[in-house]
């Protein structure tokens, strides 16, 4: 009997983890507002009226993640593109558009790369993050500089602001994080305040790993070989400081980013080549500030940001012989200024223009390389209606690109883009938590510098590639109070999203000549579903939570093709994450579990490209202690427990089991 | 209680949840497809099948043979995998060339850096050659000659010249190596001599321009010859003509064909031909030609017969013309020496599976076949494939 008991009780849990359940941060907070450490509270919030899925505070720490793509991947609707270990490149494509399409920002402000439009999100840290969102179109407030309109979909990294106890002025943590492959990542963070008005942060941090772990390939009744990944090593060194000031009615804030670091390129794992020598330098660094102030019924914002990024890639046949010579540098300069105005016409009417200005050099030492110089010019015009019921938000931004290189006469032509965002939202009951959202949005991106200008394979001609998107979905949340449940939100979202004038390499007289066309089209049509829910028993605390996602993802480009109508590389038909977090006084433990179903690495989708599903578990455990003045919090994880070997990217393995112990001190 | 029972509950769900994570099928080792392409394939005295050599994309580790069976019109597809399952990881990665001597199949596998040596009667593994960078290989006697961009490395990395590699076939031994211009190509034996094409194709700007002569007894560099830039494919007619191809350098400079009399050692010609592929077969070359027109925004693509004997141009489209619409990428071109019959591969867009096409020696259409990833290389065996 009790044993039956036990059996349906596990059985109602398995579901629940499954399909359903989750208390990991899916919350629908409005990235200006302030965000608690808390994970989930009672009170009624703004609603999003777009869909949003966020990680911040503990939540964010505890899901053994090395770096933000990492956390990205309890997130539903996306796909990172992850080349192994914790230095391989990792990228995110929302929705299936395309990695070019997602808008990465840092601090409120954008991070860009002119030249090929792909951020690295394995290269940030979560030491010093406070929160991960992710936004749907663009983030749901109309107040915000005009690029923020400009993305298909948004990623906002936002680092710790300093909270300061009553009776102290100032925060200290240190953390040093070791493990598995040859990991040592000492941080350090330090909040002062300076005076009523003026805090600042200093954060800085240093990690070394060999890159080295162990994979495996094997096919059944076939070969069985395993070797260790090389050339995957990574130094670098990220130091961050901020001051925050305080105005009447507003802020400020300034910061200094510089991130420096040297790393090898692991490489495509294939017959009789495992091992790779080329390498490859970097420098980040920008300065930012943001100014805001609320007079009356007008409030102004403004940002500014200068940035410099430096990439040096070297492949030396002296190190290995099969390599072709390649010693490049890159250089970009961006500088950016944007200035933000609302007016709140009626507290249900806002209206706000945005105008940003943006400035791109790209410099290298290719042959015949013409030195692209990029001017952007946005200017948003925004509404938005906020009835009890009923909220309206629409948007137009006007994009205007300017190129310029050392050629005139081979410069991309000018480009105005005139694109417009719906949004609505309807909240049906007085009394009843659940919220109806709907939203279309139309936007583009440009080519990158690299699509136009890059040597032999760059192609003026490129018109720019759009994302239609429509969306439809809803959320609801009950605080049910019972022993059983405590909290319950669920929301989920169906969309159809198109590509045109996709952006794609073709061949041309040959395996070495590529040019770069106008050629793609793709249709998306997909449902994101998350839950989450809380539990309490005293001191004891449990939440969960569960992202699922369902994506058809076909190329249409060419209807002749036998292939036409195949769902697109590495997109998964199905794919999910289950968390759980149990906690009790001091203790803490932490499970998670991902799953991409199967998927194909190319749009004919045939056994030889078919890619099997994988699943990884990781568990932590966590244990708080006063130790002095302060508190000291020791963790301990296993990623990949079962060991399972698999590649996100074809020919790149991943890591399997691995571990990692953290000691953290904070006073 | 209650919290020991809910503790209960956690670990079991978890338990449950990781069992389901233990579970995970394996990869089989992928078998070959075959369908039926031609169900009057005519009488095969001699070449009894036609191997196809895929190269994949770079880094995908996704070079396969196929094989067409002439004697019965039967078609099989990634052969390699199921009858060498033991072989880590395949054929590799970038398949360039491949070749039947002596029973012996070669594959030459690019981005892999060896020469795949397999039974040419089962297309089983008998052993390797490890050739860095290697390229194109060609045969005299008990030996093999293996085109290879890696050459030694200087003090200026840029200006690294290539070799050519000798192994015996029957030891996989190599025997001999000689280092010859820029990033060589395509080959062939004239008696003693052995001609390579050097391209210099790491070089943009700074391309080769020279066939460089290698005697086979003392393994040397005899002679260079000045032709044109950037240098690909090779044939000799049976008049002891080396017809050699330019691929020009992609902006100003078209692909062009030039002529070597072997008894001179001398250009002869220029033929003002377009060549991206090219097939001798008797008497006739078969040359396709794929050059990106940005004027146009497409590929022109010609398919041009040039008769040997008469040194003129008799065909501007020695396929059906209809079909040659149909082809994006012409990667490939064969013909059976038995019956004249021609094969032209499409590689599309690279990044799918390519066709095989089988054309009448009057360019009507017979068949048509999926195949690898980017089909590009032939050989014909006179052995089937058992």
């Amino acid at each position: 009997m009790r044993r039956r008991l036990l059996c349906n009780v596990m059985y109602i849990f398995t579901l629940l983890a499954l399909t359903a359940s989750s208390a990991l941060g899916q919350n629908r907070l409005d990235s200006l507002q302030y965000i608690d450490e808390v994970v989930i509270t009672a009170q009624t919030r703004q609603k999003e009226v777009i869909p949003v899925q966020q990680l911040k505070g503990e939540q964010l720490q505890r899901l053994s993640s090395h770096n933000v793509a990492d956390a990205l991947r309890y997130f539903s609707g996306i796909q990172i593109k992850d080349y192994g270990g914790v230095g391989g490149l990792k990228t995110v494509n929302i929705r299936s558009m395309g990695t070019n399409h997602v808008g990465v920002f840092y601090d409120g402000i954008e991070l860009g790369n002119a030249q090929n439009g792909q951020i690295d999100l394995g290269r940030f840290s979560l030491d010093n993050m406070e929160s991960v969102t992710l936004y749907n179109g663009q983030k749901s407030a109309i107040f915000q500089p005009a690029k923020d309109f400009g993305s298909a979909g948004s990623i906002y990294m936002q680092t710790r602001t300093p909270k300061f106890d009553d009776k102290k002025d100032y925060n200290l943590k240190g953390t040093f994080k070791t493990g598995s492959f040859g990991l040592a990542n000492p941080a350090f963070l330090w909040e002062q305040k300076i005076n009523e008005k003026l805090s600042s942060s200093l954060s800085a941090e240093y990690m070394y790993t060999t890159g080295k772990y162990k994979f495996t390939y094997r096919t059944k009744d076939g070969y069985d070989t395993t070797a260790v990944r090389q050339n995957g090593d990574v130094n670098a060194i990220r130091v961050e400081g901020a001051l925050f000031g305080k105005i009447d009615n507003g802020y400020w804030r300034a910061k200094g980013y510089f991130y420096n670091s040297e790393r090898g390129y692991p490489g495509a794992i294939v017959r009789n080549k495992f091992t790779h020598e080329d390498r490859q330098w970097d420098t980040n660094a920008f300065a930012q500030g943001s100014y805001k102030k609320d007079i009356g019924w007008y409030s102004i914002m403004f940002n500014g940001k200068y940035a410099y990024d430096y990439l040096h890639y070297l492949a030396d046949p002296h190190k290995d012989e099969a390599l072709m010579y390649t010693n490049n540098h890159y250089y970009q300069h961006e500088a950016y200024a944007s200035l933000a105005n609302r007016f709140t016409l009626f507290p249900w009417w806002d209206i706000s223009l945005s105008t940003d200005y943006q400035f791109n050099l790209l410099d290298a030492d290719l042959r015949d390389f013409v030195f692209p110089r990029r001017h952007t010019i946005l200017v948003a015009a925004a509404t938005a209606f906020d009835f009890d019921f009923l909220k309206i938000q629409a948007s137009l931004l006007a994009t205007h690109v300017r190129d310029n290189v050392v050629l005139d006469t081979i410069a991309a032509p000018n480009k105005t883009e005139w694109t417009p965002t719906v949004i609505a939202s309807y909240k049906p009951f007085k009394y009843i938590d659940l919220n109806l959202r709907a939203f279309y949005k139309r936007i583009f991106r440009m080519p990158t510098l690299n699509d136009l200008y890059y040597t032999f394979i760059g192609n003026t001609n490129l018109k720019p590639e759009y994302t239609n998107q429509y969306n439809i979905g809803f959320t609801y949340s009950k605080q049910i109070g019972s022993p059983w449940l405590e909290y319950i939100e669920l929301q989920a979202d169906a969309y159809y999203n198109e590509v045109e004038n996709k952006i794609v390499a073709t061949p041309t007289s040959n395996f070495f000549r590529w040019t770069m066309i106008n050629l793609g089209i793709v249709e998306i049509r997909g449902i994101d579903a998350a839950v989450q829910a809380m539990w309490r028993w005293n001191k004891f605390l449990l939440s969960a939570r569960a992202n699922y996602t369902f994506q058809k993802a076909q190329d249409f480009t060419d209807s002749e093709s036998e292939f036409y109508g195949g769902q697109i590389p590495y997109i998964p038909w199905h794919s999910g994450s289950a968390a759980i977090n149990a906690s009790y006084r001091g203790w803490e433990m932490n499970y998670s579990f991902i799953y991409t179903g199967e998927r194909y690495s190319s749009t004919a989708n045939i056994p030889v490209n078919y890619q099997l599903p994988w699943y990884t578990s990781d568990f932590s455990v966590a244990k708080s202690l006063k130790a002095g003045p302060g508190e000291l919090k020791i963790t301990l994880e296993v990623n990949n427990i079962f060991n399972q070997q698999y590649e996100v990217v074809t020919c790149y393995p991943m890591p399997g089991i691995n571990f990692k112990g953290i000691i953290q001190y904070t006073y | 209680m209650t919290k020991l029972n809910n503790t209960i509950c956690i670990s079991a769900a978890m338990l449950a949840l990781l069992t389901i994570g233990s579970c995970r099928k394996e990869m089989p080792v992928l078998p070959a497809e075959g369908e039926m392409v031609d169900n009057n394939p005519g009488s095969a005295e001699q070449i009894k099948g036609l191997y196809i050599l895929n190269e994949g994309n770079m880094g995908n580790n996704k070079c396969t043979i196929d094989f067409y069976n002439c004697t019965n019109g039967y078609y099989l597809r990634n052969i390699y995998a199921e009858r060498n399952p033991n072989v880590v990881k395949e054929l590799g990665d970038v398949g360039n060339d491949i070749a039947v001597y002596q029973n012996k199949l070669f594959a030459v596998v690019n981005c892999s850096h060896f020469v795949e040596v397999m039974n040419a009667r089962t297309a089983v593994h008998i052993g390797t050659v490890n050739i860095t960078n290697c390229r194109y290989i060609t045969f005299k006697g008990d030996k093999a000659y293996v085109s290879s961009y890696a050459g030694p490395v200087q003090i200026d990395p840029n200006a690294r010249p290539g070799k050519i590699v000798e192994f015996d076939i029957n030891t996989l031994e190599i025997t001999r190596e000689v280092v010859v211009g820029y990033q060589p190509e395509e080959m062939v034996i004239k008696d003693n001599k052995l001609y390579v094409a050097n391209s210099g194709g790491y070089r943009p700007g700074n391309y080769d321009r020279r066939v460089m002569i290698v005697d086979l007894d003392s393994f040397e560099v005899t002679k260079e010859i000045d032709v044109a830039i950037n240098l690909h494919r090779m044939e000799m007619d049976n008049n002891g003509r080396i017809y050699v191809s330019s691929r020009g350098d992609h902006y100003g400079i078209g692909s062009n064909l030039y002529v070597i009399d072997s008894n001179t050692d001398m250009v002869t010609d220029t033929l003002g031909i377009a060549v991206s592929e090219m097939h001798l077969n008797e008497n006739k070359l078969y040359m396709t030609s794929v050059q990106w027109s940005y004027i146009t925004g497409s590929n022109e693509i010609s398919y041009t017969m040039f008769d040997t004997d008469k040194q003129e141009i008799v065909s501007t489209s020695f396929i059906d013309k209809d079909i040659a619409k149909e082809i994006k990428i012409p990667y490939g071109v064969t013909v059976n020496p038995e019956n004249g019959e021609i094969f032209v591969t499409d590689a599309t867009d690279y990044v799918t599976p390519g066709y095989l096409y089988c054309f009448t020696p009057e360019g009507q259409f017979k068949w048509k076949v999926r195949t690898g990833d980017i089909p590009a290389h032939f050989a014909f065996s006179e052995l089937e494939l058992k």
